[in-house]
């Protein structure tokens, strides 16, 4: 007998055993700590007590400690008595019915590694983000985009159900395990009522009503899906401008200067005039609007004010900047004690002691120093050793209490001398010097230009932070000065900031940078 | 105490005859110890093994009843020891850990042990950590069966099966002499099922009574002549004995048809992938019922050349599905076909992959695969010649980011680094090794601190070639949990002996954190059946190591880097100790959690600290992240349409530790953070002092903004 007639004759091809269909895959991604392991239990009890046979594994281990899971669940319908099926022990690529994922990205990584295709997978994601460390250490803006993930879900999912069931929880008093439990329930992908599940939330017996209240909720999410409207959410209305009279008119009159700017201009210089105005006066919001002006006499329609928009966004940054009475004003008016209590939610019954930590450092005081005798100060090594033996520490204030909330008090109320303080002067000069650098290109290279005022945003944080970012400042327009002729130098100056916004040593801008001299 | 309690579990322990156990398989084996008689029970916890020490551990009381005596071992080599009861005495025996590290640790017991030969049944019972969610180097513990000559079983993955391998197991070492390991998988362990329980079974001896009739043989000590004597044993009796038991038992399965010129020989663990994986191609059913011959091996060694022929006979070519490499079971079979003047082709590494897991897609590519050629009827038509027609997937893979494990919110290691992250800045990078445990999360980043891992209990002695010093003062990284493992001897004297001019930092958080909360010797918990408080420090003077410096809040970071900064340039001679304590989050949370909320029912003062971040003030830099990573310090994108850059921002999962203010203060960051004290149940002097702080500011503040704009977003 040949091993063709063998084939044919003992073995006739067949189809997949029909029951086969009725195996139920599910798998659950999601990050330690979100209880994957209680949704799991829930899903295994529910289906056991519905006449079906059903296996579970994880791969626990380091679960709890913050990493990716996976969690895995098989079930069928099986009579007293049958045999059990064979189940697998973990999720095949192709071959997942359900894929709930507890988080955005973890619902991107199920699509990457094969759960999710669109011949039979119904995805159900929460759209919230847990940040990975990667995403939040980076120092500009290195948080992944959900937009792509859920546009490669819609292509992936044979149904996608999408819905922050964290917050849905939270505001339930639970957690995102129960919320995903409930999207499952709505999503009617299992064969159980919603009793059968309501039932084995209770028989866990933990966190009972809580539970079933997220449940209810998201079930309902899940089950009545809105579509997601295309349109952008409505504008934040703008609060009121309130206080006294005098300064009302005053503003009124800034207000209709803005008004008159460009629209796109306009947009950017509203909340520039409120921030430099807030952060000292009305003259001030005078000057941000004279600067303003500068550039604008530069630029045209032509461009789209692309300029002057850049340039009303970035000024305001730059007027705006951190020194030690900003802060002591910020953390010191009555809108922030109301703020924290609630999002501490603090009962009336409830006290709140307040702690804040500062670490002053000889800089910061030389800075409150008049100009003249500052920039004296600051040059003498002795004299700063000294104000640093003095200062240099950090000090924790409880501004609940009145002699550390007085001092803050004081402090912040220092805006009246803020104008003749060393960094004051230090801090305007930079200014010039910048918005000089930038305008100077407006004729040969606009796009140049206001890349180079993009470049501000380099500058930001307080101490060492700062000295990094006026060291990656400096270094970024160096670099672009050297290839300022060239007709991509306003890419290159995007590249270069964008670099060093990487990494916080700047490895990525030296690598920039040794590229530029390459060819500079 | 461990990370859960067990209690609920050890009620399952006692079920009887006729009964259901449902439940995980690491469980389920502990059941099955009890349901075989066993005398004595020891190990060393870690994945995916950790449940079944804790079980045992919550099941004091029932041990007790049963006249057994469990052991938490120092380690998996005091474990593997503990067998030695099996070696004279008909006791039955069973230890655990994990694979292959666990293993590695024991072999010097295990290979003692299989030299002299046992009496009473002996079972390791081996975690294999292989594959996804493994955390250690991808290797086989099948290796050391070979070696020393242990047998070695690798049930079906489910309840019934891996129960019943334990009863074959302990039957399997008493009928031939010889330790065995049962080796179960990861999610073997995790898998959840049913069994039919049985009766417990008191030992037929128990240990107290063993020693009340001490017995010796010295034909049984691994010395010359005996060794020699012991080798030929293995050979001639242990051996044949063995390969006896598993014929006559069948603990071997063949499935499926006789006839068909193709077959299967797997791993019993690969059973349910394989089933998956046929059932996909249309040539299984639900159950398991095969269209091609499966000859699956529950005793992955020592191997049956008769029974393989037996399986071979009529068959053009079988596929050897082995996990792992290298292939020693491929390369065993291959060896009886070619002895046996075999015309059977033998098909394995090459059609499946020599490295990795076998996924669901791999097992299903490579089963088909070894059809197509060897047996292409079988397959259905779309396989034959499938009609690619898949719709395009954007590829995610350069969106997505790993998410790697790391320390936990509130975690008492993160201070730790910062403060090591700190001192770096100032004295350059630093030669570092650590072990093992939670602290080596600190490889990742935002820490990006130690260089290499050696093993559990040899961070410090992975640098003993710097000990000799140098410019710099080389640092080693180690936890209580592993100082107690190994460190002490292997690492500690070490240091002492060879004079090092090294830095060493215990990371003491009162547990065996990564293992999942076990108490230790310096554990600070009451433990009625083991000794703890035994302090770090006075093991350390106990050695003769003198530069010892405890830290008990690690939390204070600026203190942390002052002492971290004295190690590395006091002029002491001998070794410089660190140990830094403070208690591990999860296992404090879990334990002080409840006791809060009921002191707050209850009317008692309780201050509940949580940490914010004043929006207004961060600039978003991300800094105070690159000295946390906590998972409770997020960013946030704001709706300011002036700011770029995402802010810090900590949510409701805040436990206040402090790492925050105090890596703002150590490292002069911005004065963003606040933290938030919320006092339950404030005394009646605390709340009218409160009003009246309250009146005075809020007066002040009013004053002021009365003076000026207010725009209603700022602050």
């Amino acid at each position: 007998m040949t091993l063709h007639d063998a084939l044919s004759g003992a073995l006739p091809a067949r189809s997949a055993d029909p029951r086969l269909s009725g195996i139920i895959k599910l798998a659950i991604l999601a990050v330690g700590g979100q209880g994957g392991g209680v949704l799991t239990g829930w899903i295994e009890d529910l289906a056991r007590s519905n006449g079906y046979a059903a296996q579970a594994t994880s791969v626990a281990g380091v679960a709890q400690r913050t990493g990716a899971t996976v969690y895995y669940i098989e079930m069928a319908p099986h009579r007293v008595g049958d045999p059990m099926p064979v189940f697998s022990l973990m999720p095949a690529a192709g071959d997942v019915d359900i894929m709930i994922a507890a988080e955005m990205m973890e619902a991107g990584r199920s699509i990457i590694r094969g759960f999710v295709t669109p011949d039979r997978t119904t995805l159900i994601a929460s759209t919230h983000r847990a940040l990975a460390v990667s995403e939040k250490m980076m120092p500009g803006d290195g948080i992944a985009s959900s937009e792509e993930v859920m546009a490669a879900a819609g292509i992936a999912a044979q149904r996608f159900i999408a819905a922050d069931f964290d917050a849905l929880a939270i505001a339930n008093g639970s957690v995102i395990s129960a919320a995903l439990f409930g999207a499952l329930a709505g999503s009617g992908a299992l064969p159980f009522d919603r009793a059968a599940y309501e039932a084995a939330i209770r028989a866990s017996g933990k966190g009972v009503e809580g539970s079933l209240r997220a449940f209810g909720a998201a079930l309902d999410v899940a089950a009545n899906p809105v579509a997601e409207t295309a349109a952008p959410k409505p504008k934040a209305a703008v609060a009121e401008v309130i206080g006294p009279a005098r300064l009302r008119a005053a503003w009124d009159t800034l207000a209709a200067r803005v008004a008159a700017l460009p629209a796109p201009v306009a947009e950017m210089a509203l909340p520039g005039l409120r921030k430099v105005v807030d952060y000292q006066d009305i003259a001030y919001g005078a000057e941000y609007l004279d600067l303003l002006a500068t550039v604008l006499v530069q630029d045209s329609a032509t461009q789209g004010w692309a300029l002057s928009r850049e340039a009303a966004k970035y000024i305001a940054n730059a007027m705006a900047y951190d020194d030690i009475i900003r802060v002591a004003d910020l953390k010191t008016r009555g809108r922030r004690f109301d703020r924290i209590r609630k999002e501490m939610r603090v009962k009336e019954t409830n006290l709140l002691h307040l702690t804040e930590f500062f670490h002053p450092r000889a800089e910061e005081i030389v800075g409150l120093f008049p100009a003249w005798l500052g920039a004296k100060v600051e040059a003498d090594p002795k004299w700063m050793a000294r104000l640093d033996r003095l200062f240099n520490k950090g000090r924790r204030l409880r501004t609940d209490s009145l002699r550390a909330f007085l001092t803050l008090h004081l402090v912040g109320g220092l805006r009246f001398w803020r104008r003749r303080t060393l960094r004051h002067a230090q801090e305007q000069a930079h200014l010039a010097r910048w918005l000089q650098t930038a305008l100077a290109e407006t004729a040969r290279n606009y796009d140049l230009a206001v890349e180079l005022i993009r470049c501000r945003r380099l500058i930001k944080g307080y101490s060492d932070t700062h000295t990094r970012g006026q060291s990656k400042f400096d270094r970024v327009l160096t670099a672009t000065a050297q290839i300022a002729a060239r007709p991509d130098a306003a890419d290159w100056c995007r590249r270069l900031r964008e670099a060093a916004l990487m990494d916080e040593e700047g490895k990525a801008l030296d690598g920039a940078i040794a590229t530029i001299r390459s060819f500079a | 105490m461990a990370e859960r309690s067990f209690k609920a579990e050890v009620e399952h322990l006692r079920k009887g005859a006729g009964e259901t156990f449902t439940g995980e398989g690491i469980l389920a084996i502990t059941k099955a110890l009890l349901e075989n008689g066993v005398g004595y029970v020891g190990g060393y916890q870690g994945a995916p093994i950790s449940h079944l020490m804790d079980v045992l551990a919550d099941a004091e009381e029932l041990l007790g009843e049963l006249g057994i005596r469990f052991e938490a071992n120092a380690n998996e080599a005091a474990a593997a020891a503990m067998l030695a009861a099996s070696v004279h005495y008909p006791i039955r025996g069973a230890v655990t850990f994990k694979g292959s590290v666990g293993v590695n640790v024991a072999s010097d017991a295990l290979a003692n042990l299989s030299s002299s030969g046992v009496n009473g049944g002996a079972l390791v019972i081996v975690g294999e950590d292989y594959g996804e969610g493994s955390s250690i180097m991808q290797e086989r513990s099948h290796a050391f069966a070979m070696k020393s000559q242990f047998w070695l079983l690798d049930p079906r993955p489910n309840l019934p099966c891996i129960t019943k391998a334990v009863k074959d197991g302990f039957e399997l070492s008493e009928a031939s002499n010889t330790p065995v390991m049962l080796m179960v998988r990861i999610r073997s362990c995790h898998v959840t099922g049913s069994f039919e329980t049985r009766d417990n079974q008191r030992p037929t001896l128990s240990v107290k009574d063993a020693l009340s009739n001490p017995q010796s043989d010295f034909a049984r000590v691994v010395l010359p002549p005996m060794s020699f004597a012991h080798e030929q044993d293995k050979i001639k009796n242990r051996w044949p004995n063995a390969e006896k038991f598993i014929r006559e038992r069948g603990l071997n399965e063949v499935f499926g048809p006789k006839t068909v010129p193709v077959g299967l020989v797997l791993q019993g663990g690969m059973y349910n992938g394989v089933i998956r994986a046929l059932q996909r191609l249309g040539l299984a059913d639900l159950h398991g019922a095969t269209e091609v011959p499966l000859y699956v091996l529950n005793v992955t060694y020592p191997l049956l050349a008769a029974e393989f022929l037996e399986f071979c006979e009529g068959k053009d070519q079988v596929l050897v599905i082995e996990e792992g490499q290298p292939e020693f079971i491929e390369q065993q079979l291959t060896t009886y076909l070619y002895r046996a003047g075999s015309t059977v082709k033998l098909r394995g590494k090459g059609i499946l992959p020599m490295a990795g897991e076998y996924t669901g897609q791999v097992m299903l590519d490579g089963i088909t695969a070894f059809l197509k050629e060897a047996a292409p009827q079988m397959l259905p038509a779309l396989v034959r010649a499938p009609n690619e027609d898949k719709p395009q997937i954007p590829d995610l893979t350069k969106t997505v980011p790993i998410r790697p494990p790391g320390f936990c919110t509130g975690c008492p290691e993160r201070p730790i680094f910062a403060a090591m992250k700190l001192v770096q800045k100032e004295t350059g990078k630093l030669q570092i090794s650590a072990d093992i445990g939670c602290h080596l999360f600190a490889a990742l980043p935002p820490f990006e601190i130690g260089g290499a891992t050696m093993g559990y209990g040899l961070g410090p002695a992975a640098n003993a070639a710097f000990d000799g010093g140098g410019e710099r003062r080389p640092v080693a990284i180690i936890g209580d949990g592993g100082f107690w493992h190994n460190g002490l001897s292997s690492s500690f004297t070490n240091m002492a002996f060879n004079k090092s001019d090294g830095v060493a930092v215990i990371v003491d958080n009162y547990y065996s954190a990564a293992t999942g909360g076990q108490d230790i010797m310096s554990s600070r918990a009451d433990n009625p059946t083991k000794a703890t408080k035994h302090p770090i420090t006075k093991a350390l003077k106990g050695i003769g190591i003198d530069w010892v410096r405890q830290v008990d809040r690690t939390y204070d970071v600026g203190h942390m880097r002052d002492v971290l900064r004295e190690a590395l340039t006091t002029d002491a001679p001998g070794p410089k100790v660190i140990v830094a304590s403070s208690e591990c989050m999860l296992n404090k949370q879990r334990r002080e959690k409840p006791l809060a909320a009921k002191a707050i029912k209850e009317g008692r003062r309780v201050e509940a600290p949580r940490f914010g971040v004043d929006e207004d003030v961060c600039t978003g830099d991300h800094a105070c992240i690159r000295l946390s990573g906590c998972p409770s310090l997020s960013v946030k994108k704001l709706d300011d349409p002036l700011r770029d850059d995402p802010v810090a921002s900590i949510d409701q999962s805040c436990v206040g530790c402090g790492n925050c203010g105090e890596v703002a203060d150590a490292a002069v960051l911005c004065p963003s953070f606040y933290r938030a004290d919320v006092i339950h149940n404030p005394s009646k002097w605390e709340t009218r002092l409160a009003a009246f702080r309250a009146r005075v500011i809020g007066w002040l503040q009013a004053r002021r903004a009365a003076r000026r704009l207010d725009f209603g977003g700022a602050a």
